[in-house]
């Protein structure tokens, strides 16, 4: 390189010097992901053939050959992970897409306060994940949170246990997702704004009614933003991690138990077990970082697969 | 994708510092009597007052080893000592406030093997009961010392057992579903108010681990394979426990339980009077003086299958040792030496934090404050039947996995126990298989 470059020097505008220009400018990025994305990458497929451990990371590992990728197949705790990741993708994601949408459509109908609603709205975004995930348990707590008592007052005898039956605590997460859609609401405005007025106007003096205005116009317009919702949720999904552990912890009763870790995650009855959960407990829990190189390069997998799925099909779900 | 990009981004950092770290030091020892020097770090797990009571400790350390600088750092979870270590950094000495840490830092080698230094300076180990030397040392590699101990007994309220004509706490487990149900309160629509004992597992301390003792149930075979479905003791327990979750019935009892408050806090459920007996370990002791002191309690052994077995229960304890990484690992040992074999640490420490004491003598001494209740936790840490979690090399990953299919078998979402066992078997053995 120095070479290259002491020749270069000496004579602007050769060839080698034009040739290099525009390599010099993407070198920064190539470098970058060259070490945080390449490298790491073909490393965990290296430890996933290895017997490598978290508490030994800097003594070299040994091979084991298929043993971690045969785990995969065999792990007993893997399949309701999956399940409950799967569940998450199919109903969080088009519940927080739906509820931006029409949050976002609403607010753009709003014409006094339409900031003040806005912000209102945005808020909940902005709260730590940890924090609002406490709140919201707190909240639903059956005996003592406020919503049961009001169900109680309203005349419910046996409102839903939320985070503690196993049938509420995914639905559960839902609502505290669909809370904190104030990110999404934000851009789906900036992207409804952006409609031209003019088409609307064009599709009303055809005839068109708002139903119709909404699917052939407005959908239409805001589709690469819906596409950027779609896969950013999907892709956030599948690592669905934080508010899934604090949930179960909260919920169980034990918030600050001893071990530190994975005992509690999944609570009630491994309902909220998702599979970064199943990721985190084999990589910390247990310290077989081969068996989670595993587990990670699957779901680094099928998160690409979703991507381009939805990168390439995306417009057949409008 | 966040997510996602940390994983990799860690491996990369590890792998890195993989080629650029330090490995174990394998010096010889110095030879006895040689004045440690220098500076040295000390990670522990305690918060507030029990931190506070180690501060006392390491400044009486500082006292006599004017020589060695100590940098304490509290509130370090077990987590936070293992990245630290696997990437060639951390304390010197390292403490986990868990047991189920040795297997996986002996086999590895992450903290290093003590038995040289005890050798050396002729620490008699004899002075420590036979469970505490098993969970200390994984397959003869000592790589723990024992900081305190902990031991596990069923607390039951007087007031209640008053109310309800009740003289004495159950001994057996036929005794205790009796009085569970006896002790029970429902409400006209037959929700539970008050429940005479919560057989949940995965309810406070209601783990397998803790509940095993009642039977003597085994946990791995002497090959360190898992034990688990071959013993028909957890069946008994296991068959035991379900019965009683039937009675009151599983929704009842999530919904009771879903009401109840965090099980650190002064809402805990026992403190609350809506659980008339309930499993714990000796430090329930602090937290009813000091959160709940107008309940009126009292504590005996847990409920056995077997009469031969009464008295016996579950103990565990805070482990301490020296991390391959540290860097002057003699000043390392002078204080782990100083904080787990003088018998005056040793009683400072208990008085202190009030959990139970690790040797004989520090058991008798007359410096020890005890009262009835802490005799009894005294008592069951003594008992030859008492039992621990052996270590492994998978850590608590046996334990976890277990509990994992007990959950679902007390919901009744998974009905063949047996074939059930059998998996948690298979699954605990592969896990094993892969940590090598």
């Amino acid at each position: 390189m120095s070479t290259l470059v002491t020749r270069g020097a000496g004579r602007p505008g050769t060839p080698w010097r034009k040739r290099l220009t525009p390599y010099t400018f993407v070198l920064p990025t190539l470098v970058g992901l060259g070490l945080f994305l390449i490298y790491p990458l073909l490393s965990a497929v290296y430890f996933s053939f290895t017997n490598i451990r978290l508490e030994t990371l800097t003594d070299p590992p040994s091979f084991v050959g298929w043993n971690n990728w045969r785990f995969l197949l065999e792990d007993i705790r893997l399949g309701k992970a999956i399940e409950n990741t799967v569940w998450l993708v199919l109903v969080m994601v088009p519940a927080r897409m739906l509820g931006a949408l029409l949050t976002a459509l609403f607010l753009n109908q709003v014409k006094r306060g339409r900031g003040v609603y806005r912000t209102i709205f945005y808020l909940p975004a902005l709260a730590p994940p940890v924090a609002a995930t406490i709140a919201f348990v707190l909240l639903l707590k059956p005996g003592t949170g406020p919503v049961n008592t009001l169900l109680a007052k309203l005349g419910m005898s046996s409102p839903p246990l939320w985070f503690n039956d196993p049938d509420w605590a995914k639905p559960s997460l839902v609502f505290l997702a669909l809370w904190g859609i104030g990110d999404l609401m934000i851009i789906f405005i900036a992207a409804l704004l952006d409609v031209p007025a003019e088409l609307h106007e064009a599709a009303a003096l055809d005839g068109a009614n708002a139903w119709q205005r909404f699917r052939y116009v407005t959908l239409p317009g805001i589709s690469p933003v819906l596409q950027f919702a779609a896969i950013t949720g999907v892709i956030a999904t599948l690592q669905y991690f934080t508010q899934a552990a604090v949930a179960a912890s909260v919920a169980s009763g034990s918030v600050t138990a001893g071990g530190g870790i994975t005992n509690v995650f999944g609570y009630p009855n491994d309902s909220t077990f998702t599979y970064p959960l199943r990721l985190y407990t084999v990589g910390f829990g247990t310290g077989a970082l081969g068996y989670a190189s595993v587990l990670s390069l699957v779901l680094f997998a099928v998160s690409l697969s979703a991507t381009l799925l939805l990168l390439r099909r995306f417009r057949t779900f409008l | 994708m966040h997510l996602l990009k940390k994983i990799l981004a860690a491996s990369a950092i590890t792998a890195l510092a993989a080629g650029c770290t330090p490995s174990a030091k394998n010096d010889p020892i110095a030879t006895s009597g040689v004045e440690p020097t220098g500076a040295i770090e000390f990670w522990h797990p305690f918060t507030d007052r029990e931190a506070k009571a180690v501060d006392d400790l390491v400044s009486d350390f500082r006292a006599k080893f004017p020589k060695v600088t100590v940098t304490v750092k509290g509130e370090q979870d077990d987590g936070k000592m293992i990245q630290a270590i696997g990437a060639g950094q951390g304390p010197d000495v390292a403490m986990s406030y868990s047991t189920d840490i040795v297997g996986r830092f002996c086999s590895s080698g992450a903290w290093i093997d003590l038995n040289q230094y005890i050798q050396r300076d002729k620490v008699d180990l004899n002075r420590y009961p036979q469970v505490i030397k098993t969970y200390t040392e994984y397959r003869n590699k000592r790589c723990a010392m024992p900081f305190l101990a902990d031991a596990y007994g069923l607390y039951y309220n007087k007031s209640i057992f008053s109310d309800a004509n009740v003289t004495a706490p159950p001994k057996t487990l036929a005794e205790l579903a009796d009085l569970a149900k006896r002790l029970t309160v429902k409400d006209k629509d037959g929700k539970l108010q008050r429940v005479g004992f919560l057989p949940l597992f995965g309810f406070y301390e209601n783990s397998p681990s803790h509940l095993g003792p009642m039977v003597g149930a085994s946990w791995l075979k002497p090959d360190g394979t898992s034990n688990i479905g071959s013993d028909p003791k957890w069946t008994e327990l296991i068959k035991w426990q379900k019965e009683l979750v039937d009675w009151y019935g599983y929704d009842k009892l999530e919904e009771f339980r879903a009401g109840l408050g965090d099980e650190w806090s002064a809402e805990n459920a026992f403190q609350q009077g809506k659980v008339a007996m309930n499993i714990d370990g000796e430090w329930r002791l602090a937290f009813l003086k000091d959160q709940a002191p107008e309940v009126k309690y009292g504590v005996t052994s847990l409920p056995v299958n077997d009469m031969s077995r009464s008295g016996a229960g579950y103990t565990t304890g805070n482990v301490i040792g020296v991390a391959k990484t540290s860097a002057n690992q003699e000043a390392a040992w002078a204080l782990i030496r100083f904080l787990t074999t003088e018998t005056s640490s040793i009683v400072k420490l208990c008085n202190g934090i009030r959990n139970l004491p690790s040797t004989t003598d520090a058991r008798q001494s007359k410096d020890l404050v005890v009262d009835d209740n802490y005799r009894v936790f005294l008592d069951i840490h003594a008992n030859p039947n008492t039992s621990t979690t052996p270590p492994s090399s998978v850590g608590a990953a046996y334990q976890d996995e277990f509990s994992a299919f007990l959950q679902q078998y007390q919901s009744g979402e998974a009905a063949d126990l047996a074939g059930g066992l059998k998996k948690v078997d298979d699954q605990i053995n592969n896990l094993i298989k892969l940590a090598g």
